[in-house]
């Protein structure tokens, strides 16, 4: 079953998303226009020349069209998410949100791909979260008890666009909220630090957990290692910069203290498709909601054909 | 009593939190606060070295919550100000809000340098609350003149109702504060601060220089205590102006007693340039990564001067401590081919 998409916001995140859709051989999402609200935007601009529709009225473009848009990938920002979900639901469009807005449940694609696959409106967290909270959640299965985790999320300053910019707390509270819900840490902290140096950095991600007496730190690692793959499937330039290290305390963290810490180095290069390779942090996100599009879209034929 | 010519704030108590890997308790609070205030300190800044929020892995866990020891600070102070220092992506808003409660009337937003943009929320809510605003552009030397007038403006818009550059690194020559200073006090409309550090020993000159070029506002900690090589030391920066016939308010033989007496006694060791403090200057590295680079070194058996040396190579800004651990494992991955290339 074709599920006929729209994608809501033409700056980086929204036009790197376009180029994704357009690219996938054999997807099961059609891409009917991508929606801006700047008529001059470099984003509609290539857009048009790729054939697509490339409307500049932003969400009422999508909700007087409701009848031909299954779903809208929303890429604005916090407050026009959160200003407008409710009424995408009542117009019956499935949304993935890859704002910080948080409304739906949270899905991290390595780790809860297929757990909301109904839900009218599903959440991409951040993209510090598509990266770092895998590796949380591979910490947390080779521990008994995971009592805090952290993740320290470095971007090139020309790939964090207005939305980044004027929603930093957003980002930091909901990348920490994934990283307990869906990580499984009992307590957390997220960082986000951009970084204006040229040529741009790569986007780089450092995630610390804290590991109690008696973890066995070799399970550690190789669930570290298997995660990695896990994420290469769908996001080939994740990647562990330097090989997880296991690091000596004591450490006072807020879920108590503990003898050890692991430490992970992760590195995120992008496809290439809208920004330059050092863009991991778009890649990451506009990766995982394709992803998760192409899951409802099956499970929605599975429950057709049943 | 006349009025000051330039407002000193002291820091001690958030940036000289780095020297001590963050391990103040409530009873260091209490007479550090009382002996500034007496001596006359206008503003008294306090919060985890890296701000509110700071205590993590990346930067370190403070011993005692910030929260707690921020009451303690506004409690027993009689004249002095308190201010707080927040970086967005790092503090949240709500941890303005928290403080504000207290009775913290300051609020410091940091950013890098080239980032002011993302202050917006931050100053904004802090004016909401009626606190005074200071945007707060750290690594300046990592910028033109005119490129932290664009970023100054930036923060001015917002609200801003002083801005501060800081040479985070200890990096800038007397020369290259003037010409900031110059500029951005030619641009903004609202008063302008300097916070200086001594890796290449200009702390007390470079201030001095920028109060001669028109910074309205100077930061210090008491003995210097600090990121780095340390700050610029109060006791110094005060005794210095009266030589200079500067108006500053406060007592600098009472600063004088506070380092002496309250700070020093605290410090692990003095705040000395010695080579890895020098680097810092020299390479242009943010200076909180001093203790951290020294601990990965030891970890790892690698030089911490080619770690800090690295970490300049790379741009890192500040907030990256975690490519500390990551320039720390190549060195030991390279140290280890090399040796394995030599047999």
């Amino acid at each position: 079953m074709t599920m006929r998409c729209a994608i809501l916001g033409s700056g980086n995140i929204g036009t790197d998303l376009m180029i994704k859709l357009l690219n996938a051989e054999g997807s099961a999402l059609e891409l009917v226009a991508l929606v801006g609200i700047d008529p001059n935007s470099d984003g509609l601009a290539r857009a048009r020349k790729l054939g697509i529709d490339g409307p500049h009225e932003g969400p009422q473009w999508v909700l007087d069209h409701a009848d031909d848009i299954d779903m809208v990938f929303d890429a604005t920002s916090a407050y026009v998410h959160k200003a407008q979900a409710q009424n995408y639901e009542d117009a019956g469009i499935m949304a993935v949100d890859l704002t910080p807005a948080a409304i739906g449940p949270k899905v991290i694609a390595a780790v809860n791909l297929l757990e909301h696959l109904d839900a009218p409106n599903i959440n991409m967290v951040t993209c510090g979260g598509q990266a770092t909270t895998p590796m949380v959640y591979a910490i947390r299965r080779a521990v008994a008890d995971l009592p805090y985790a952290e993740m320290v999320s470095t971007v090139s300053s020309k790939s964090a666009g207005p939305g980044t910019r004027q929603n930093i707390d957003e980002f930091t509270k909901t990348t920490s909220t994934a990283l307990r819900e869906i990580g499984g840490a009992n307590l957390s902290k997220a960082i986000i630090i951009l970084n204006p140096a040229e040529p741009p950095i790569m986007m780089r991600n450092t995630v610390f957990g804290a590991l109690p007496e008696g973890t066995d730190h070799d399970a550690v690692l190789s669930s570290v290692y298997e995660m990695e793959k896990a994420v290469q499937q769908y996001v080939p330039g994740y990647r562990l910069k330097n090989p997880p290290v296991i690091e000596e305390g004591p450490f006072l963290t807020p879920g108590g203290e503990v003898p050890h810490r692991a430490v992970v180095l992760l590195e995120v290069e992008g496809a290439g498709d809208y920004l330059p390779p050092y863009a991991g942090n778009l890649d990451i996100m506009t990766a995982a909601a394709q992803r998760v599009g192409e899951a409802i879209a099956a499970h929605r034929t599975q429950g057709a054909q049943a | 009593m006349t009025t000051p010519d330039y407002r000193l704030i002291d820091s001690t108590l958030r940036d000289g939190s780095h020297a001590l890997s963050h391990q103040y308790y409530a009873e260091d609070v209490i007479k550090i606060v009382q002996g500034l205030d007496r001596a006359g300190v206008q503003v008294i800044e306090i919060a985890h070295g890296d701000g509110l929020g700071g205590s993590s892995f990346n930067y370190g866990f403070s011993a005692v919550p910030e929260k707690e020891l921020i009451a303690k600070a506004c409690e027993v102070t009689e004249n002095a100000k308190i201010a707080c220092l927040l970086l967005p992506g790092i503090g949240l808003a709500d941890d303005l809000r928290e403080v504000n409660e207290m009775g913290v009337s300051v609020a410091r937003i940091a950013v890098h340098c080239t980032e002011a943009d993302i202050t917006e929320q931050h100053i904004k809510v802090a004016k909401g609350l009626g606190m005074e605003a200071i945007g707060f552009l750290m690594m300046a030397h990592m910028n033109s003149p005119e490129g932290l007038v664009e970023q100054a403006l930036l923060m001015q818009s917002y609200g801003a109702d002083t801005i501060y550059i800081a040479d985070s690194a200890g990096a800038m020559t007397t020369e290259d504060v003037k010409v900031r200073v110059n500029a951005l006090v030619n641009a903004l409309d609202v008063p302008l601060g300097v916070h200086a550090h001594n890796n290449l020993a200009m702390a007390v000159s470079n201030s001095i220089a920028a109060y001669q070029e028109g910074a309205k506002n100077l930061d210090g900690t008491s003995a210097g205590l600090g990121a780095g090589a340390g700050n610029c030391p109060t006791e110094i920066l005060a005794a210095v102006s009266a030589k200079y016939g500067i108006e500053t308010g406060v007592d600098p033989l009472a600063l004088m007693d506070v380092a002496e007496e309250i700070v020093r006694p605290l410090m692990p060791r003095q705040q000395v340039i010695d080579r890895a403090g020098l680097i810092l200057g020299y390479a242009g590295v943010y200076g909180s990564f001093l203790l951290h680079a020294e601990r990965a070194a030891k970890r790892y058996n690698v030089s911490q001067a080619e770690i800090l040396l690295e970490l300049g190579r790379r741009q890192v800004v500040g907030g990256q401590e975690d490519m500390i651990i990551d320039v720390a494992l190549e060195l030991a991955r390279k140290h280890a081919e090399a040796e394995l290339a030599d047999v």
